[in-house]
């Protein structure tokens, strides 16, 4: 049974303003990036447009530079040269103190651990980013419950994330990535840590839960089933990418 | 069907008798199964009434006098071939394998021959992933068998990407 999407707690948690998008109608993109860690390139002039609502899968072998341009798109990397623009807005112009804002406020984040905060309870890490946007506790938990019941792991609620297994860790990440409702979620391996059954089901949810929301998705994967979830790829190759027509 | 393009591709770096050309075919593709004279002179018999090959008649009067080129309509028409991602199906490495080789062979990109099978791969990954969601358990199990074979052969064409440098040198040297 597949429950709708937590109705969006407008009165608590307003959604963004709609942050436009350029006239090629993108609303994230990257503009001829380069970057080098000391002597290796990771970036070498990549180039992406990330559509709103699309899921997009970036693939390539290992090294090929999809966890650098993923972190240089969510602002969480300053490129060498090179532009990012959300919206209209150009990220890589921004002071830190307004990217880090940028980010909390817009976009969400799932990694292949799901990193989360080990001290607190799997409702309380999910409630944890509208808490830091001031939603008072009691709302924020109530949202985060309701997301936890939404990816079909409500039991979880008030364990601690050593406490449930990979594919319930993986589906706590991915309510803590949406439920601030952001434009674009970046997902880097969500799935690399887990079983293929496991890994399906988490994309299954994550996908079905993000289209619901209208998130973009940046999916970093080297994986053709995991990427198979996606609408469409761009492919990165020695920090450049091969990107795909739009189906 | 690949004899014909691969014949036409072969014949891109010069004219050939078609003995010749059946021996270039042998040694590069026919690994298990040596292409048979009838059907090497059928296969050219039809490239010429379409006008992708030409013969050209040396003086003397041996047998196998003729040599066949190609002609522009038949440099296209590989050009065609190559660009054009094969029906995704399991085992299709063999037609895979002769375009990479020939694009090589051709100076044409590798790349982009494996990078359009990867497009269209994917293409139907996305389609079966999507029945798989909306199907029962049965059109699930239907679909990840189709799956898991079509990720078999994306992984060899990512391997194969990985390779292409290496490969061109083994192809040309
Ligand atoms: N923090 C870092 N310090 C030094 N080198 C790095 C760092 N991050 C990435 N690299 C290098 O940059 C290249 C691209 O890395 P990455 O973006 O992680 O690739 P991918 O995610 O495709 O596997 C690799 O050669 C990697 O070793
Ligand atoms: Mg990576």
């Amino acid at each position: 049974m597949t429950t709708s999407p937590p109705a969006a707690s407008a009165s608590t948690h307003p959604a963004p303003a709609d942050p436009g998008t350029t006239p090629g109608g993108a609303l994230l993109a990257a503009h001829d990036l380069h970057l080098a860690f000391g002597p290796t390139t990771a970036l070498a002039s990549a180039s992406l447009e990330v559509h709103p609502g699309e899921v997009l899968a970036l693939m390539g072998p290992s090294g090929s530079g999809k966890s650098t341009l993923l972190h240089c798109l969510a602002g969480i990397l300053r490129p060498d040269s090179g532009r990012v623009t959300y919206g209209g807005r150009d990220l890589t112009a921004m002071s830190d103190v307004e990217r880090s804002a940028l980010r909390r406020s817009e976009f969400g984040f799932v990694f292949q651990f799901g990193q989360l905060v080990p001290e607190l309870t799997c409702a309380e890490n999910v409630a944890l980013p509208l808490r830091l946007a001031g939603v008072g506790r009691r709302d924020a938990l109530g949202t985060a419950r309701e997301w936890l019941t939404r990816l079909e792991v409500p039991d979880v609620a008030d364990k601690r994330p050593g406490q449930t297994s990979g594919g319930q860790g993986q589906r706590v990440a991915v309510a803590r990535a949406l439920v601030t409702r952001p434009r674009v979620v970046f997902a880097d391996e969500p799935t690399g840590a887990l079983d293929s059954l496991n890994g399906e089901r988490v994309m299954q949810m994550f996908v079905a839960a993000a289209r619901d929301t209208g998130a973009a998705v940046v999916l970093v994967t080297h994986e053709a089933r995991v990427a198979a979830y996606s609408d469409r790829e761009a492919v990165v190759r020695d920090g450049r990418v091969r990107e795909q027509v739009r189906a | 069907m690949t004899v014909a393009p691969a014949l036409l591709g072969l014949l891109q770096s010069g004219p050939r008798h078609g003995y010749d050309l059946k021996r270039a075919f042998d040694e590069r593709f026919g690994q298990d199964k040596p292409l048979a004279y009838g059907q090497v002179y059928s296969t050219l018999a039809r490239l010429l009434k379409n006008g992708l090959v030409e013969v050209e008649h040396e003086p003397g009067d041996g047998p196998d006098r003729k040599r066949y080129a190609i002609t522009e309509a038949g440099v296209s028409d590989v050009a065609v071939w190559l660009a054009t991602p094969e029906k995704p199906e399991p085992y299709l490495q063999s037609a895979m394998y002769t375009k990479v080789v020939l694009a090589l062979l051709t100076g044409r990109d590798a790349a982009d021959v494996l990078d359009a099978q990867r497009t269209e791969h994917l293409r139907l990954m996305r389609e079966l992933t999507r029945r798989k969601s909306e199907g029962d358990l049965a059109d699930q199990l239907v679909c990840d068998h189709a799956l898991f074979h079509l990720e078999a052969d994306l992984r060899w064409l990512e391997l194969t990407a990985a390779r292409l440098d290496d490969l061109a040198t083994s192809v040309r040297g």
